[in-house]
């Protein structure tokens, strides 16, 4: 893991959490959808908060791919979890959401569950391969990716 | 009504994530590191690379079933119940499929990892 990396960690945490913050603003300017209106879906897209959150969920997406062509899918989720504090904390100031204290412990429980897997390596697989986690120490060198994390 | 509209769209997106998820995952490690690539390639051939990708399409396939089923839910529910217990179902999903389809060393690291976002998640909902 280098500083590029945690970099690409970041950009997916908060894309994520303010691009689903400004798409529940959009909806809840839009109205609900109804399974028999569902041209509805097509005027939601249309309201400036729902597009921004879009494009937002976009970066969101560029950022997430690029994670996953050098970790783990079980790294770069709970590493990218702090989104939801985030959340939690838009919908609390900004969308003026209320935020008990049950979600508190919620906010310390991910944050701890990111402590777990942040000193740990991001990738147990070779890379273009999937059969198998044996040792790969020495392809993945070949193959130009970063050694594991310590 | 309005619960069990919110609950069946969580349901849909929590299925369509994992799936995406892991499609997507083992998509990406086909391609193989994209910051290494660019430099080797140049970033239109990684785009490239990455857009023929049989399981890149599949899986961006799933995340749009995710996608709508959220648009859905969301303008039925707050998303502040809808996005964490979505994430919370999804992320034990995603671990038991990532030890199954991507057979990646979900460690006890990992697993502690897993089920302490997922409960943070889920008291989050709560």
């Amino acid at each position: 893991m280098n500083f590029r990396k945690y970099l690409i960690l970041a950009g997916v945490t908060l894309f994520a959490s303010t691009g689903d913050a400004m798409l529940s603003h959009g909806m809840k300017q839009t109205g609900s959808i109804s399974i028999h209106h569902l041209q509805g879906v097509i005027f939601a897209v249309l309201n400036p908060w729902v597009a921004v959150g879009i494009l937002l969920l976009l970066a969101f997406f560029a950022t997430y791919t690029t994670a996953l062509s050098w970790a783990d899918l079980t790294y770069v989720l709970p590493a990218t979890s702090l989104g939801y504090v985030i959340l939690a904390l838009v919908a609390r100031f900004i969308l003026h959401e209320h935020v008990s204290p049950m979600r508190w412990l919620g906010i310390a429980l991910i944050t701890g569950g990111v402590g777990f897997i942040a000193g740990g390596p991001e990738i147990t697989t070779h890379p273009n391969e999937h059969n198998e986690h044996k040792d790969n120490g020495a392809a993945r060198c070949a193959a130009g990716v970063g050694g594991v994390q310590s | 009504m309005s619960t069990l509209y919110t609950w069946s769209a969580i349901c849909a997106i929590v299925f369509a994530s994992v799936v995406g998820d892991v499609l997507m995952s083992r998509a990406m490690k086909q391609v193989g590191d994209v910051g290494v690539l660019r430099k080797r390639l140049g970033i239109v051939a990684v785009v490239g690379r990455t857009l023929g990708n049989p399981n890149f399409l599949l899986g961006v396939a799933a995340m749009s079933v995710a996608f709508f089923s959220l648009l859905f839910a969301l303008s039925w529910g707050d998303v502040s119940l809808v996005a964490p217990a979505a994430a919370s179902l999804t992320f034990i999903g995603n671990a038991i499929a990532a030890k199954i389809f991507l057979h990646e060393k979900v460690d006890r690291r990992r697993w502690i990892a897993a089920v302490l976002v997922a409960a943070g998640v889920a008291l989050l909902a709560g």
